[in-house]
């Protein structure tokens, strides 16, 4: 029987229905806080799997391309085309509560170089160049991804602890609680039906005596 | 305090994120990528990994699922994707709602 063992008195009755209104009325904030969590989540893992979709496919490309590129030159020239990139990638990053979860969240500033090619055209291929403005048109896209994923991740992680939470208080704090609730009242009730017959005896005894 | 996007990965498939102003660390095998990620994950707030490196050592970047930075991110290799990236959204599903919603459907 799932029952807390206390003395089975008024002040423990009245401080147990305490803990059983708490209880219940955390139950349903945790309860709510769980559907709201994952009405959101929904909305971030839709918008994940069609970013990291969109990004494997283009960023797939970008690389072959690249890679066809060194190919084409050899490594020393390609190595030497991007040693000095022209261009620098300035972030920002900061933290968004999402239902108190703390998810990443990024701003990307637009980096102080103007050169996106940082080498001669006459030294390297077309494929070169066009892997390297596909890729750095793609890195926003990236960091978009890399933003909802996280959040994706922490919001699993959070909505898992949760329902933990809920399902040990709809299943076992509850019902220990009124069953233990239930147990005293009867206590109760019996002690007090006990002194009624001990008086009705005692007074029965005390007229038969008299008599 | 951290700062930047550092790539981290087999050197065919990172170096062309060099010319777009990222860092990269070009790592050949997976002892070397675990120590370069542990490292990075102290100094930088974003970190694409190729997934080919990440499959192996996925029991370390499971550690940093559940903080906000540093973000690690699987992207793929120049061999292409092999599949870890959606892994981990269909894993975040099931752990969510307990069963795979999003996929299932598709596969009918």
């Amino acid at each position: 029987m799932a029952m807390i063992q206390v003395n089975p008195t008024r002040m423990e009755l009245r401080r147990l229905k305490t803990r059983l209104k708490t209880a219940t009325r955390g139950h349903k904030l945790l309860k709510d806080k769980s559907d709201e969590m994952i009405r959101r989540f929904m909305i971030y893992i839709r918008e994940n799997k069609k970013l990291r979709e969109e990004v494997e496919a283009e960023l797939s490309v970008a690389l072959r391309e690249f890679m066809l590129a060194r190919a084409v030159s050899s490594d020393a020239i390609i190595e030497e085309a991007i040693a000095m990139p022209g261009v620098k990638v300035g972030l920002e990053t900061s933290t968004i509560n999402v239902m108190s979860v703390n998810v990443p969240s990024f701003t990307i500033k637009e980096g102080e170089g103007k050169e996106l090619f940082p080498y001669s055209f006459a030294s390297v291929t077309s494929e070169l160049d066009s892997s390297i403005s596909t890729l750095s048109g793609l890195l926003v896209k990236m960091l978009k991804l890399a933003e909802v994923e996280k959040a994706c991740n922490m919001l699993a992680d959070e909505i898992e602890k949760n329902r933990r939470r809920v399902n040990a208080l709809e299943y076992v704090m509850i019902p220990q609680l009124q069953e233990t609730i239930k147990y005293i009242t009867m206590k109760l009730d019996e002690n007090e039906r006990s002194a009624t017959i001990r008086l009705m005896k005692v007074k029965s005894m005390i007229e038969q005596r008299k008599g | 305090m951290r700062s930047g996007i550092a790539v981290v990965g087999d050197k065919d498939s990172v170096l062309a994120f060099k010319a777009i102003g990222l860092e990269v660390f070009p790592v050949s095998n997976e002892s070397e990528a675990r120590d370069t990620v542990k490292q990075l994950a102290r100094s930088y707030e974003v970190i694409f990994i190729t997934d080919k490196l990440a499959k192996k050592i996925d029991n370390l970047l499971v550690r940093y699922k559940a903080r906000p930075y540093p973000v690690v991110v699987p992207i793929p290799s120049a061999e292409g994707s092999n599949g870890f990236g959606i892994d981990g959204i269909r894993e975040d599903v099931e752990k969510a709602i307990g069963v795979d919603i999003l996929f299932s459907r598709e596969d009918k």
